[in-house]
């Protein structure tokens, strides 16, 4: 079977086949399991928003109804309402598209963004590698949260720009990683047997060094992907998210806890919202990294 | 091993030189708008350009932002927008309350989280180690807003334990840095302990251990004299990287309780436009951001024998 | 003081690991009985189980693995039965371990006289300062000079020599009766190894201590023990005495091993090596019957695949598990092996004209900056000046820090030479590196490389590498032609079609460096560079892609520059060779002129140092004392003359020694002259 052939024949095939391999894979670890289940959970939930949520998010109802209450007109509030009286279930709801849609897209740029400079900085060394780590360097010798505020209260709260703070906050953490990754890929035999060919340095990085780095950097999304929704969910809460009245997880939490003492479930049930799926990363990341240890 | 520090400390200043002039260029690049933040929408053009050039905005750029280093590395910071007052003293005070909330929470943080690491990593795999690392994970998974909310919706609602706010408005009072302190250390306590860990179980898997283990000695020895000397040097750098993070951690936290600290001044400091305070506060952070990393870059060389002997 | 009880009996023991994949049977059916002050070998190739019954030995399986059968007893008493109070007890100051990676052995982080101190003062309860003078008592015994200043060290300040003899100190401190070596010498060089053997052989007599030595290498065990166990995937399949096993081995497997080591007889054209077949089974796949049979050209269905096969009496102490020890007639003629006429040699395509290739290596500290010795040089490689011709066999010859990795870089364009050409069929290629190259200068020009699991790129198929070459050097575009000389590549190193499909781990590690053999002529090479391309397989490995080497180049009409710090291989397989020492060029010369005198002084106790499994075969003994020198002080005039048990005077300190030239080919550098060089006797002398 020739390389390209192979690669195109079977390319898709094969990358499903590995990806239901990985799954079944995950078997062997309770904690993937149980966060893969978690994250399952709220990804349907946020693709069937439209269909499960009983009342649309920012409708007011019937304020101040605790949960299990049915309101004046018969309309049912599993959760309860807010003191606006909205539906807190069907803002939760509505709330895990927002999180789920900005997450992964901004993790992703940022992704992209890391492992382009990481690869360049651990590969062509040289100058490429001094300005990128010294730049690296500085970002990341911000506070990571100061540095969101600057960012975010400069060019102004919206989901773009979202997108951009989390890009520059975390390229740079990604890009060290990818360096140390490709510092010691690159001293391999099957590196210098490409460099012998005379290949150059893109496909050299992209097809002998990358592949081979998937492990750690796999493991790493997870986790970075429950950092990012921890930022996402600590910028909603401190005024720097989303503009309102789109629901917000962490907007949510801010503007009810000031009705904690009398009507907790407006805060606390957003609050275990977006830990579990939190959580749920976080146990895929560490399921995740047990069983590359053991291969 | 002097150069090597020598090294290190200029990198440090030449960090911040670039950040000062990154943020300078960030907030002060246009006059126009600092004048309008300084004195707010309403005022007339007249008023801004006369307020401009009383305060040298007129100037060559390169003049303004020298003259500004300058003040700055003086101790002027300028004027507070919000506060009315020199940005010294909202600065200095509030950066206290955060050292002494920051002391709080590593006070606790730190042995537990090198106790808990250490008995994790020794056994690798053993209940001990799957229930100190679930629970590790649980905690580093609810954001320090929502462990906010649990912990007080439990000791402040419900027990009535402890007081909901920690606003110190009759003088300093111990049990309002409770609560604070405690959500810092709950979230951060996980992270400590899980590289505390994987440090351990690493050194406990090299061959070095074996051979401590197979000259004969007692198991107390191998742990503590062989395996933890090599086991610490990881989570010493890591504790010097959370005061950085700490910097992070406490806008929330300070924001959630009403305690006058750093965070919260960064925070209001943002929402309302106050560059001056802006600037102070962001230059201070990252000055303590970059001299924990150097401190943490240093003790490790110093820590490891193999970079420190040659 | 030898009693008669054995110091250590052991009786069909079986060891096993448990993994999530069920029970692995690590050692099978192992006994041995050993009296106090005898020195027993173990010999094997990986995966046989020797090292396991080393930790066995010492009640240290880990979590996952435990004693599942046979006992151990120690001065009578049954290991297995012992608290762990009394195994700590043991361990150490009874039965001590040396381990194969010095550095890895020893805590990093700790001062060496910490690591040696605290062994007699936990065994024996004595002060701290008794036992600092007890260990550097001990120093002295491994001929540690220095021992005051040794103790403040750090491991890794010092050299894989130096740091074997404190490990050796460490296990010989609270007198063990018992020590175990686990593979002591096999990441030591040559000329170190040496030392460190005769070393241990020493110090056995003189403290009486009862040695296990395990290794996979033949004459290493030759030179220490009096008897052998030969283990094979898990069990014992000969043992006896040196002289028995090694002067008439019984067992097929015994045998074939002798037959694939490149002993002094052996030659490429008239006495080739003959390969074992197939490779090692793997621990869960293991045959029905005897481990062995499936390579083996005695096997008979129905004798041989019966369960349970015993380990026999052959002769008194000599034992064997073999079901057909009593048909096999062993001939002492020439095996059925190939033999092939020795290939025409044609005009150069190499020639190499003193190339020097500097690392610097900047020095910030103050002190240097001041005294404007801000930089130093590496002398990785000086004034080499070779060459090569069509369908040679070149070798090169060295230990480590000698230069001869740099100089294959130097030659693949990876590194640019600081001075000197390069000439390689006509073009000059010194300072080009692989990006000015041309595409036929880099496809008549390609590598083999010495770790096999560093070789491949573990994404992509074995098709797929070759295949990459193929279409990269533009050999063949279309698809179905390039199929098709993926699958001729295939044949040529012997490995089934299917394989093109399979990734890199799922094949052995023989396997793997086929695929690379495969890669590195898939573009029709005029000359390869094979660096070490053997040194990490396992012995019975060797042969057979050692022979693939020998033939492809033979149909090809290949140049082969093979680089190798083992001289047997060398002898067996090189034309000419070119001896290394710290950058410079020693000696080179046609095969038999290096291997007879006269000999350059370094190359003279390279022959003596290389292990010999041959035991009617007499060496002389030269050991060379220190370490080799830093590569960054390279010593002024000869480089060898801080070691040279020849060393004439302050003219070796002075002068750079010239280059005699003995015949056309030979050349010697160095100070002696012609008429004393002449009169060296043979290192080796072959009394059969």
């Amino acid at each position: 079977m020739t390389d390209k052939n192979y690669l195109a024949a079977r390319g898709y095939n094969a990358v499903f086949l590995r990806a239901l391999k990985s799954i079944a894979l995950l078997r062997e670890s309770i904690f993937g399991m149980i966060g893969a289940a978690l994250i399952l959970f709220w990804v349907v939930i946020a693709i069937f928003a439209p269909i499960i949520a009983p009342h649309p998010p920012n409708a007011t109802i019937h304020p101040f109804a605790l949960p299990g209450v049915t309101g004046p007109n018969g309309e049912f509030f599993l959760l309860g309402t807010d003191m606006i009286g909205r539906d807190i279930l069907s803002r939760i709801i509505w709330g895990s598209r927002t999180v789920l849609l900005y997450a992964p897209a901004a993790t992703l740029t940022a992704y992209v963004v890391g492992i382009t400079m990481g690869l360049a900085a651990g590969y062509l060394r040289g100058w490429a590698d001094d300005i990128l780590s010294r730049i690296s360097d500085i970002i990341l010798s911000f506070p990571v949260l100061v540095l969101y505020i600057l960012i975010i209260a400069t060019l102004g709260s919206s989901g773009i720009n979202i997108i951009i703070a989390v890009t520059f906050a975390s390229a740079p953490g990604i890009m060290r990683i990818v360096r140390g990754l490709v510092l010691d890929l690159r001293n391999r035999d099957y590196v210098a047997a490409a460099q012998t060919r005379g290949e150059n340095a893109w496909y050299i990085m992209l097809v002998e060094i990358l592949p081979n780095a998937r492990g750690p950097l796999i493991v790493d999304a997870c986790l970075r992907l429950g950092y990012v929704i921890i930022t996402i969910g600590v910028l909603g809460f401190l005024g720097l998210g989303l503009p309102p009245p789109d629901p917000d997880w962490g907007g949510m939490i801010n503007e009810t806890r000031s009705m904690a003492l009398a009507f907790p479930h407006m805060t606390v049930i957003p609050c275990i919202a977006i830990s579990s799926l939190i959580l749920g990363f976080n146990l895929l990341a560490d399921g995740l990294r047990e069983i590359s240890l053991r291969d | 091993m002097l150069i090597f520090v020598g090294k290190r400390i200029g990198f440090m200043i030449l960090t911040m030189v670039v950040v000062s002039m990154l943020l300078f260029l960030l907030l002060e690049i246009t006059p126009g708008n600092v004048a309008v933040k300084v004195l707010g929408p309403y005022s007339s053009e007249e008023q801004r350009n006369l307020w401009l050039e009383a305060h040298g905005y007129f100037e060559p750029f390169y003049l303004r932002y020298f003259t500004w280093l300058a003040n700055f590395a003086t101790g002027n910071f300028g004027d507070s927008i919000r506060f009315k007052v020199p940005v010294a003293d909202v600065l200095w005070p509030r950066l206290g309350n955060t050292a002494i909330l920051g002391i709080a929470t590593f006070a606790v943080m730190i042995p537990l989280s090198l106790f808990l690491g250490v008995l994790a990593g020794m056994r690798e795999g053993s209940k001990l180690d799957r229930s100190i690392s679930l629970i590790s994970i649980i905690t580093t998974s609810i954001p320090e807003f929502a462990s906010a909310v649990f912990i007080s919706a439990v000791l402040v609602f419900w027990l009535n334990l402890l007081p909901g706010t920690s606003t110190m408005s009759d003088g300093f009072d111990i049990l309002q840095i409770i609560l604070p302190a405690l959500v810092l250390v709950i979230y951060d306590f996980g992270y400590v302990t899980r590289m505390t860990r994987a440090s351990m179980a690493e050194v406990m898997t090299t061959q070095y251990i074996r051979t401590a283990i197979l000259k004969g000695l007692p198991y107390h020895r191998v742990v503590i004299r062989h395996a933890m000397r090599n086991a610490l040097i990881a989570p010493f750098t890591v504790i010097m990287l959370q005061i950085n993070w700490l910097l992070s951690g406490v806008i929330v936290v300070e924001f959630f309780f009403a305690y006058k600290g750093f965070g919260a001044l960064l925070l209001e400091a943002s929402l309302n436009q106050d560059i001056y305070l802006i600037e102070a506060c962001a230059m201070v952070a990252v000055f303590v951001a970059v001299a924990t990393q150097t401190i943490a870059d240093i003790g490790y060389t110093f820590l490891n024998p193999r970079i420190r002997f040659g | 003081m030898k009693t008669d009880a054995p110091l250590l009996e052991i009786k069909n023991l079986c060891l096993s690991y448990f993994t999530r994949a069920g029970e692995v049977p690590a050692v099978i059916d192992f006994s041995l009985s050993m009296k106090a002050g005898e020195c027993v070998g173990l010999v094997g190739e990986s995966g046989c189980g020797k090292s396991t019954v080393a930790m066995g030995i010492m009640r240290y399986m880990g979590n996952n693995g435990d004693i599942v059968g046979g006992t151990v007893h120690y001065k009578g008493r049954d290991m297995a039965a012992l608290s762990r109070q009394k195994l700590r007890k043991l361990r150490g100051a009874e039965i001590a371990i040396v381990y194969q990676e010095p550095m890895a052995a020893l805590n990093p982080s700790l001062t060496i006289e910490t690591q040696l101190i605290e062994v007699p003062m936990y065994h024996e309860g004595i002060s701290a300062t008794e036992a600092r003078r007890r260990a550097i008592e001990i120093l002295e015994d491994v001929r540690l000079p220095d021992a005051e200043l040794m103790l403040s060290k750090y491991p890794h300040q010092l050299s894989g020599g130096q740091q074997q003899r404190i490990v050796i100190a460490m296990a010989l401190l609270s007198n063990p009766s018992l020590l175990l070596l686990d593979e002591p010498t096999t990441a030591l060089d040559v000329t170190v190894e040496a030392g460190i053997v005769s070393l241990i052989a020493e110090l056995s007599k003189k403290y009486g201590t009862a040695l296990l030595y395990i290794s996979h290498n033949l004459g290493l065990i030759l030179k220490v023990c009096d008897r052998v166990c030969v283990m094979y995937s898990g069990e014992v399949i000969e043992q006896g005495s040196i002289t028995e096993v090694f002067n008439a081995p019984r067992h097929p497997y015994t045998h074939s091993l002798f037959d694939c080591i490149p002993l002094p007889g052996a030659n490429k054209t008239t006495r080739p090596l003959v390969p074992i077949r197939g490779q090692l089974p793997l621990t869960h796949e293991r045959p029905k019957g005897c481990n062995f049979g499936p390579r083996c050209d005695h096997y008979q269905p129905g004798l041989c695949n019966r369960d349970n096969i015993p380990l026999e009496p052959i002769d008194g102490d000599h034992l064997g598990r073999c079901m057909r020890w009593q048909d096999i007639r062993w001939s002492k003629k020439e095996s059925a092996a190939q033999t092939a006429p020795p290939a025409p040699v044609g005009k150069k395509v190499l020639h190499v004209d003193n190339i020097q290739k500097y690392y610097p290596v900047h020095d910030r500290s103050i002190g240097a900056v001041i005294s404007g010795k801000g930089v130093r040089y590496v002398k990785a490689n000086e004034t080499l000046t070779f060459s090569a011709r069509r369908q040679e066999t070149v070798a090169i010859v060295g230990e480590s820090g000698c230069g001869k990795s740099t100089f294959a870089k130097v030659l693949m364009g990876l590194e640019t030479a600081t001075n000197g050409n390069i000439y390689f069929n006509g073009d000059e290629i010194a300072r080009k590196s692989v990006q000015k190259r041309t595409a036929r200068q880099l496809s008549s020009l390609q590598m083999i490389f010495q770790n096999p699991d560093d070789t491949l790129n573990p994404s992509i198929s074995v098709g797929g590498h070759i295949a990459r070459v193929i279409r990269k050097f533009g050999v063949e575009t279309e698809p179905v032609k390039i199929e098709e000389r993926v699958n001729q590549l295939l044949d040529l190193v012997k490995l089934p079609r299917e394989f093109a499909s399979r990734r890199p781990r799922q094949l052995s590690g023989g396997q793997k460096q086929r695929v690379g053999i495969a890669r590195a002529f898939a573009g029709n090479p005029a000359m390869v560079v094979a660096d070490e391309p053997i040194s990490a397989l396992d012995v019975s490995v060797q042969a057979a892609v050692a022979e693939l080497l020998m033939d492809i180049q033979r149909k090809q009409g290949t140049t082969l520059l093979f680089i190798s710090h083992d001289l047997s291989v060398v002898r067996y397989l090189a034309d000419r060779v070119i001896v290394m020492y710290l950058g410079k060029i020693m000696e080179s010369g046609t095969t038999s002129e290096i291997f007879s005198p006269p000999y350059h002084p370094y190359t003279e106790a390279l022959l003596s140092a290389i292990p010999i499994a041959d035991p009617n075969i007499k060496k002389r003994h030269i050991v060379l004392e220190g370490a080799p020198p830093s590569v960054l002080e390279t010593p002024e005039g000869c480089p060898f003359h801080t070691r040279c048990p020849r060393k004439l005077g302050t003219i070796c300190e002075r002068d750079a020694p010239p280059v005699q030239r003995l015949s056309e080919e030979h050349s010697i550098s160095c100070h002696i002259p012609l008429e004393d060089l002449n009169r060296f006797e043979a290192v080796i002398q072959s009394v059969s």
